[in-house]
């Protein structure tokens, strides 16, 4: 089947082999590959069943931003998956194949379930880190992906902000100084969450890792569960995982209906289950209580707190921002 | 002067046509985009962008690791070329046939693989680590491989360890006994010969294989980024600035960057190619 | 090539025993260092966890899809460039021509151009935002993240290769052979196949082998138009890299491995080509020594 789709793309020279109407394309980001390889099928099931169809879901992952710029380049992505609104934000206003009050569109600001951010040690926490401020002692070497190309580090790096914002006597100088503590003690900035985690697991380097909460779960399964601690913070970030329809390709595809479909039935019992399943954190109360145990009660705080992501993304992460600043201080020492 | 000088083959304008045609639409069409993008900027602008702090500090880590990569091979290049003309030993064939091993590795692969090998933990890391046989004489701190400077030279070196081998190997080849037994019997000894005599003959190939080696290096993304630890103004690369800019949907930043790059290749072709019309003379002055 | 040369030399040419193997010594060890331990480790890291979960990565069907585009790209890729490889350097060593030289740097571009920015200008070409994207998307053509993208970006990268094995070897040939054929009363294509291309055929087989390996190897510059959807835009490099941010190292490795084999399957073919033309040059001494 997939052999003469290509045979047929060779002899026409270009030629789309997508079009077929209920082949839809979810473009997302890293590490969700986990999380659509359980919900596809059972997505497929229940939607071939309802409306009497066969769908067929196509993955693409990679970086949230590249993903987002290739959506916005073209790629003709029915739903983006990614892990910030800002890479969404991008398509709408860069690319405007979709408006640009997108996350009103689905409950819970489009994000169907959340993650946040957890310290990883080695076993038996041999350099006793129980929160943000171990980070900076000296002699603790942090493991975290560059903020510049990853939502992962991007995460690390404000919910370390939050955290020194909201100790007594919190300002934005001692937020900076202490964000500017913790990258001091970073020594392998990797681009991407999944090459941090190979960095520490793989490779022994660093004494804690920061990253989501499911890719601690991820780690276990595939390195073992002997080899490292779960450390939760005293607070956190709430890391929102924001899900779009992309109007202008499903319109043109008319790929809508099933597209919208298979995000809302992210909010179903079944959907929100797997996801809960694969350690993120459910939306639906149910689900939730069900899962409880595995999900530790901690203090979040929201992006919005610290100005939302657009404002944050300017102010911190463009060049010449607030993390560029930090880094060349870094440098100079 | 005409065009073209005249010629009883035929068959000028259709191979010169499809040439030119072909180079056009795969080569040139493409990179005149890159520049024309660039365009919509202000001098100052592109300046400012070119010039910014942390991307001369991406120069400074490109250029020096390249240019480091292709001292290192042009020395074991040389070596290597030399054992491989002039003695002989068992596997020697095989070892001939590895040499261009870089060129059909695919580069990501290769980052991987030295990435494990040169790690802290990894099979030749480890002898350098903190506390080990050979790190110890590097002080308390040992001597680390992989994610700093060194892994980028490391990673630089394989990738451009076929060039000098290959530009080398042939001339040396051609070298005749005559003239070093002439400058025997004169009185010179090995090394005086090797300085005297052989090494103005290698000369010009020695340097187009340091240029070329140096080019390729510049360029070079995907093994780097894997074995450079990627810390901002001490190991992070040109390449990869290109990235970041793209991950803030900053094409134009982006272009920039690339257009400069590009500046860059091209005049050391120019070079490249200007040394090998210089060695062609000085070739045929001496016949 | 100049390797398999005798080492019979005098006295006076040649160093001192130490000296010999300390220099070979020395080479063999940068060899080993540089070349010999990373190209084991790949297989080492390959067969880890036994044959079983070796053999069972090419099983995966994404894998599977990912090894029939490498081949479809590559098969259209190293075609375009043989044929543009012949006419440059027919071109360029047979006619004497204003801007011949900056001609040849210009083949040699893409060579030096970074694999990022190869990627980028097709982006910038064909992507929604670029110069021809609106006109492709009102008629529904896709270039980038698909198929013709990905050959591409292929084909620029490989563009060089070919061309650069032959033109100094038709510099070096000079074209004695064919003004003969040509004054004998040759037609133009005549002479071509019957003397240019016998007398080229190994460089050019060289020159094929080596774009080959290269445009199943290329990383960087596919990555960026490829889209990276799986089963379908995935090249071999792309899906190793797939592999290795999934933890699956293994299977990362043994697709790795296989186009560490197509390097060294590579390398062979190409040996036994130099071989090959040094035996039938040696043939040829002979008869033209007897003759």
């Amino acid at each position: 089947m997939r052999a003469t789709r290509l045979l047929a793309a060779l002899g026409l020279g270009f030629t789309l082999f997508a079009h077929a109407d209920t082949t839809l394309l979810n473009v997302s980001y890293d590490v969700m590959r986990d999380f659509y390889k359980d919900y596809n099928p059972a997505f497929k099931k229940h939607y071939d069943a309802r409306f009497k169809d066969s769908i067929t879901i196509q993955q693409s992952h990679g970086g949230s931003s590249k993903q987002a710029l290739s959506v916005i380049s073209g790629l003709e992505a029915d739903v983006v998956t990614m892990n910030q609104s800002t890479d969404i934000d991008a398509i709408a206003e860069k690319g405007k194949l979709l408006p640009a009050d997108w996350a009103k569109r689905l409950p819970d600001q489009s994000a169907p379930f959340s993650s946040l951010q957890v310290l990883i040690v080695r076993k038996g926490n041999p350099k006793a880190i129980k929160d943000w401020n171990d980070l900076v002692k000296p002699g603790v070497q942090v493991i975290v992906p560059n903020p510049k190309t990853s939502g992962n580090g991007r995460y690390t790096y404000l919910a370390a902000w939050g955290y020194a914002l909201k100790q007594p006597g919190g300002n934005e100088q001692k937020a900076q100084d202490f964000v500017a503590g913790v990258f001091r003690n970073v020594p392998v900035l990797d681009a991407g969450g999944r090459a941090a985690t190979t960095t520490f697991m793989q490779r022994k380097i660093g004494d804690v890792l920061v990253t989501f909460e499911n890719e601690a779960e991820m780690i276990a399964r595939e390195f073992g569960r002997g080899e490292f601690e779960v450390v939760y913070p005293s607070i956190s970030i709430d890391a929102d995982l924001p899900v779009a329809v992309v109007d202008k390709v499903v319109d043109k595809k008319g790929t809508r209906k099933a597209a919208e479909e298979y995000l809302k039935y992210l909010w179903s019992p079944e959907g929100q289950e797997i996801a809960a399943q694969n350690y993120l954190r459910p939306r639906d109360k149910g689900v939730a209580a069900k899962y409880a145990k595995q999900f530790p009660a901690v203090k979040l705080f929201g992006v919005d707190e610290l100005g939302g992501w657009q404002a944050i993304q300017k102010r911190h992460f463009n060049d010449g921002g607030v993390y560029d600043q930090i880094a060349a201080s870094i440098a100079k020492k | 002067m005409a065009f073209k000088q005249a010629s009883v083959l035929p068959g000028f304008n259709l191979s010169f046509g499809y040439t030119i045609f072909y180079m056009s639409l795969i080569v040139l069409l493409p990179l005149t985009a890159l520049v024309v993008k660039t365009s919509s900027l202000e001098w100052g602008q592109f300046w400012a962008i070119v010039s910014e702090e942390r991307v001369v500090a991406t120069y400074k880590v490109t250029f020096g690791a390249s240019l480091l990569a292709a001292i290192i091979n042009l020395f074991t290049g040389l070596l290597v070329a030399w054992v491989l003309v002039r003695y002989s030993f068992p596997g020697k064939r095989l070892i001939d046939a590895l040499v261009d091993l870089p060129f059909a590795l695919p580069t990501a692969v290769a980052g991987i693989a030295l990435a494990t090998i040169y790690a802290p933990n990894g099979w030749i890391g480890q002898w350098f680590a903190p506390g080990s046989v050979l790190g110890g004489l590097f002080g308390s701190e040992g001597l680390s491989l992989a994610f700093n400077p060194t892994g980028i030279v490391i990673a630089l070196t394989f990738v451009t360890l076929p060039f000098v081998v290959r530009t080398v190997q042939p001339v040396l080849a051609d070298i005749e006994q005559e003239l070093e037994e002439a400058a025997s019997s004169l009185g010179a000894n090995r090394w005086q010969i090797f300085r005297l005599v052989i090494l103005p003959i290698l000369w010009p190939a020695l340097l187009t294989g340091f240029s070329l080696a140096f080019a390729r290096a510049i360029g070079e993304y995907g093994s780097v980024i894997f074995i450079a630890g990627n810390m901002p103004f001490k190991s992070e690369i040109t390449p990869l600035m290109i990235i970041s800019k793209l991950e803030q949907y900053d094409y134009v930043g982006a272009t920039a960057i690339a257009v400069v790059m590009l500046g860059v290749s091209f005049l050391l072709l120019l070079a490249i190619n200007g040394l090998q019309w210089w060695s062609a003379r000085r070739l045929g002055r001496r016949n | 090539m100049a390797a398999s040369l005798t080492v019979n030399r005098s006295q006076a040419t040649t160093e001192t025993r130490w000296v010999r193997y300390a220099l070979t010594g020395l080479a063999l060890a940068f060899i080993t260092l540089f070349l010999i331990v990373p190209l084991i480790a790949v297989f080492a890291e390959a067969l880890r966890q036994g044959w079983g979960l070796f053999l069972a990565a090419f099983t995966d069907p994404d894998a599977l899809s990912a090894i029939r585009l490498t081949l479809i790209t590559a098969a259209i890729a190293v075609p375009l460039n043989l044929v543009f490889g012949v006419a440059a350097a027919w071109t360029i060593s047979r006619f004497q021509f204003r801007g011949r030289s900056v001609l040849t740097t210009l083949i040699d571009l893409p060579f030096a151009v970074s694999p990022v920015v190869a990627g980028l200008i097709y982006v910038l070409l064909f992507g929604a935002q670029g110069w021809f994207g609106p006109w492709l998307a009102e008629h529904d053509i896709k270039i980038i993240f698909a198929i013709p993208g990905i050959v591409l970006a292929t084909v620029f990268v490989t563009f060089p290769f070919i061309a650069r094995e032959l033109i100094p070897l038709m510099e070096a040939q000079g074209s004695d052979e064919e003004q003969a054929a040509l004054v004998l009363g040759a037609s133009g294509w005549q002479t071509f196949w019957r003397v240019t291309l016998p007398n080229i055929k190994w460089g050019l087989l060289y020159g094929v082998i080596l774009a080959n390996a290269r445009a199943m190897g290329e990383f960087g510059a596919v990555s960026v138009v490829s889209g990276h959807i799986r089963g379908m835009t995935n090249t071999i490099p792309l899906h190793v890299e797939i592999l290795y941010n999934e933890y699956n190292f293994v299977g990362a490795f043994a697709c790795a491995s296989l186009l560490a084999l197509l390097a060294l399957v590579t390398l062979a073919v190409k040996s036994f080509i130099e071989w090959r033309s040094e035996k039938l040059a040696e043939e040829d001494r002979r008869h033209a020594t007897e003759e």
